[in-house]
């Protein structure tokens, strides 16, 4: 399901890259990095998670919402972490959390399937690119480290792609028997779709064992999972989680709370969970465009532009935010409604994943974001080893 | 595939032992047409739905007023219930990790006893759950027992089109009601009137917000910011939501980028206030006019937007309650919503990446018949692509779960069973999480995780199906003249009956349609 250009366009970046790439992207050893995309599903409100508290527009803009922030501590002189992320503000204290704010990806109306799309295939338009830009990152990476997992019963867009990925997601379900594996193997070996699939659910299905006793059954327990699948010499090396409900039209003060709660626990779940591996992590969160600056008339947000992403692990150097904050005045929105864009999403991801990997970031834009025109990594996102 | 197998399995919702094979597989199909029954007896309703939360409603005031006023911690606990928040019901997480809502107590910032408002609160999350678990039985039990598959086939399409998602308590009653009141008795009648119906659904003015939505120079606006002024009145400003108006355009009729723009939404939106539902306003329905039975769709002119309105370009200047109806007629008619629908359809009817030319013949039939859905099916039915002898589409868990019931000859199934079945198989009934809907294509269910599943289910089934089926008889009759090679002889070499049943139930004939 390549279109021709793109198919032309990594076919020549494979081949260039195998005779002039840096020796460290295909250095033999591999080594142990992993990386987990969290997305936000529904347009999760930046200006709610990381509010700029220090932006003279601010309070007088968000209205009724500046109230969750009225006694959070502030990270800097600018911005206030939403008092439900308490992992998240230990790991920021610690060095090891960075934000980005006022970023989007170059989707600009503001439909949810549309911006996931955009979002999770790394192109310019929805529907343009027909794989993901995940997928991607481990075509990019040497072949050992090549693993990539869903925490999901199904592989989502971003991670599908010529590389085969993996998926599992706890089941309450009895173990069929091993007789009946068998047989179900023998009965798909002429089906290439179903043969394919099944040659990855029983690879899984090896590795994770007893997982299924878990159930999964809140974010924590999801995170842990993520943790277990990526924890194993041989397990995968990036994974991608989905959360949903972050699409706040109403009632957002309470729902994003509890959403942002459920967050939090995740990331302390995987951190707990990788315990020294957590060094070589990094945990990427963001969500596919942001949401209106003013409160609507049920006490919620609608679809808007720029949101925040954050960037999370041993490894990053963190204790900062990275933004060049376009202020929250009338006359500094987007189409007078949105917080600004003024930063890549895609160049944070670009310049986050060349750094985590040790891949030259102009060689990992070109792979991620093929299509997106002049994207810049952005760099000095890691500490450097 | 023989025609007579398609019939049955593509269009139909799989084979049940004593259907005979249809001589005239197209006949067989249109056929149903005047046998249906839209009504489903015992079915529970949007207005016993919405007592429920009015009551709900009434008795939390009651309490405030009794203590002149719950502590925040307390009211922001009890609004947390009444979400049903996403993160900690799993509803946030993949769709497989979700847990339909059950009456468990809310994990709050602190350890402190439910008040008499959250224990409403959870009692009525209760019964919402009962609503939704006692519907999800009933269309099960008709997918399983109906004599007109295709039909019913078509409900489960155009619910899913119109989606509404029960992941709080607000909706999470009413999600069975909106399939049975506003898509079954208009699946055989206009698109116009099946738009018509959604839309005035309460479900669906509750689920994307616009039963609270305000013009912003309303007349209750007004009155509002006259208080504000006097310093009187606390709480939020009454304001606008575009959310209805948006997925309307975006989901239900034109389709995503199609020449309407952001200005043409909130347009829409403003037409649209007013549009609400009786009896379920937090105190002040007097003011605003929403009186009346809970549930009901009313016109609330003090919530209207006073003024003429243009929406891709065009103007509408009627007053009040028809204005929005004159737009949503426009919407119904355009040629980007006959094109949408079209399109969605022969997706699901012939493949994921729909041939164009089924797609024109289907647009055809919309627009020339004026949206006339047994016209446009038939136009589906006359299009040869329909007919591939390859199946093209892979099941949902849905459609896996009806075919595997049917399959194994049952026409009932436990109600609680029926939820637990499609929340393993990572499909919620009427829970996409999205007003989008469930996705209609393989990628989104074709993942290895879900074939295991598939596996460990089908294994479940066969050891307690009644050990007289032979495998053998019961491939040849859901697949009539079409059963693979592959899947005869893997039933053939089975170590019991049960184990050929478990093999049939995931061959790859039975996998997709």
């Amino acid at each position: 399901m390549f279109t021709r250009r793109t198919f032309v366009s990594t076919g020549t970046l494979a081949a260039i890259g195998a005779a002039f790439a840096p020796r460290i992207a295909f250095a033999a050893a591999p080594t142990e990095k992993r990386f987990v995309f969290i997305i936000q599903r529904g347009a999760a409100d930046g200006l709610h998670t990381l509010a700029p508290v220090g932006d003279p527009a601010y309070a007088a803009a968000r209205g009724a919402l500046a109230q969750d922030f009225a006694s959070a501590a502030k990270l800097d002189a600018m911005f206030a972490l939403h008092p439900a992320l308490a992992n998240t503000a230990a790991l920021y204290k610690g060095g090891e959390a960075l934000f980005a704010h006022a970023v989007a990806s170059p989707y600009r109306d503001r439909s949810h399937f549309d911006g996931q799309n955009v979002l999770e295939s790394g192109g310019k338009d929805a529907y343009q690119i027909k794989d993901g830009w995940l997928n991607r990152l481990l075509s990019v990476l040497p072949q050992e480290q090549a693993k990539g997992i869903a925490v999901a019963a199904t592989v989502p867009m971003a991670l599908r792609g010529k590389v085969e990925v993996a998926s599992y997601a706890p089941s309450a379900l009895p173990d069929a028997s091993d007789d009946l594996l068998a047989r179900v193997t023998q009965l798909y070996a002429g089906d290439a779709q179903l043969h394919a699939l099944w040659e990855q659910a029983n690879a899984t299905r090896a590795l994770t064992g007893d997982l299924a006793a878990d159930n999964g059954r809140n974010a924590a327990a999801t995170g842990a999972l993520a943790a277990r699948l990526l924890a194993p010499a041989d397990g995968a090396r990036i994974a991608m989680i989905e959360t949903g409900g972050w699409d706040t039209h109403s009632g957002q003060s309470g729902r994003l709370a509890a959403q942002l709660r459920g967050l939090d626990a995740m990331i302390g779940a995987i951190k707990t969970g990788l315990g020294p591996l957590w060094k070589d992590t990094m945990v990427l969160v963001a969500t596919e465009f942001g949401r209106t600056v003013a409160v609507n008339g049920t006490g919620g947000t609608d679809h808007g532009t720029a949101s925040a992403a954050m960037l999370l692990g041993g490894g990053v150097k963190g204790g900062r935010v990275i933004a060049d904050w376009p202020g929250l005045a009338p006359a500094n929105l987007y189409e007078a409604r949105d917080l600004k864009p003024t930063a890549s999403l895609d160049g944070v991801i670009a310049g986050a994943t060349a750094a985590h990997f040790g891949v030259d970031p102009a060689r990992m834009t070109a792979a991620l974001f093929p299509a997106a025109g002049p994207v810049r990594a952005v760099e000095g996102l890691t500490r450097s080893v | 595939m023989t025609d007579a197998s398609i019939a049955l399995n593509r269009f139909g919702l799989g084979a049940r032992p004593d259907d005979a094979p249809p001589g005239d597989a197209r006949r067989w199909l249109v056929d149903q047409f005047d046998r249906y029954e839209p009504r489903v007896s015992g079915a529970p309703t949007a207005a016993a739905a919405a007592q429920a939360l009015a009551d709900y409603q009434q008795a939390r005031q009651a309490v405030r007023a009794e203590q002149g006023g719950a502590r925040p911690g307390q009211r922001r606990r009890a609004a947390m219930a009444e979400q049903a928040p996403a993160m900690e019901e799993g509803a946030a997480m993949a769709p497989t990790n979700r847990r339909p809502a059950g009456p468990r107590q809310v994990a709050g910032e602190d350890a402190q006893p439910m008040s008499d408002t959250e224990r409403a609160a959870v009692a009525m999350r209760r019964q919402g759950r009962e609503f939704y678990t006692q519907s999800v039985g009933l269309r099960m039990n008709a997918a399983l027992a109906t004599p007109t598959p295709f039909v019913e086939r078509l409900v489960h399409f155009w619910a899913n089109h119109f989606a509404v998602s029960a992941d709080g308590m607000r909706v999470v009653g009413l999600a069975g009601p909106f399939e049975f009141e506003a898509i079954r008795p208009h699946v055989l009648g206009r698109f116009r009137d099946m738009l018509f119906a959604v839309e005035r659904h309460p479900a669906m003015l509750m689920y994307l917000d616009q039963a609270q939505s305000v013009g912003p120079n309303s007349p209750l606006a007004q009155v509002a910011a006259a208080r504000a002024a006097r310093g009187q009145g606390q709480g939020r400003k009454p304001g606008l939501n575009e959310n209805l108006a948006r997925e309307i355009m975006e989901l239900h009729t034109l389709g995503v980028r199609t020449g309407y723009s952001q200005g043409d939404v909130t347009e829409f939106a403003r037409a649209m206030t007013g549009w609400t539902v009786a009896g379920l306003g937090r105190g002040g329905g007097r003011m605003a006019g929403t009186d009346g039975r809970p549930g009901d769709f009313v016109f609330a002119p003090r919530l209207h937007e006073p003024g003429a309105r243009t929406i891709m370009g065009r103007g509408f200047a009627q007053d009040g309650q028809a204005q929005a109806a004159a737009v949503l007629d426009m919407l119904a008619a355009h040629p980007a919503t006959a094109r949408h629908i079209a399109t969605k359809l022969v997706r699901h009817f012939v493949a994921d990446d729909p041939p164009a030319a089924a797609v024109a013949r289907v647009e055809a039939a919309f627009l020339q018949s004026g949206g006339d859905l047994p016209t446009i099916y038939r136009a589906l039915i006359a299009s040869p692509e329909a007919w591939a002898t390859q199946p093209a589409k892979f099941k949902t868990p849905w459609e896996w779960s009806v075919s595997t019931l049917r399959a194994l000859g049952l026409r009932e199934f436990g109600t609680p069973q029926t939820v637990g079945l499609l929340q393993q198989l990572g499909q919620p009934t009427w829970r996409p999480g999205s007003p989008a809907g469930w996705d209609d294509t393989a990628p989104s269910w074709a993942g290895p995780d879900a074939i295991m599943r598939r596996v460990e289910a089908a294994e479940r089934f066969a050891t307690r199906a009644n050990q007289q089926i032979d495998p053998r008889a019961r491939a040849a009759q859901l697949f009539p003249g079409s059963a693979s090679a592959a899947t005869t002889q893997a039933i053939a070499r089975a170590e019991s009956p049960s184990q050929g049943l478990a093999l049939l139930l995931v061959s790859p004939d039975f996998m997709r349609r």
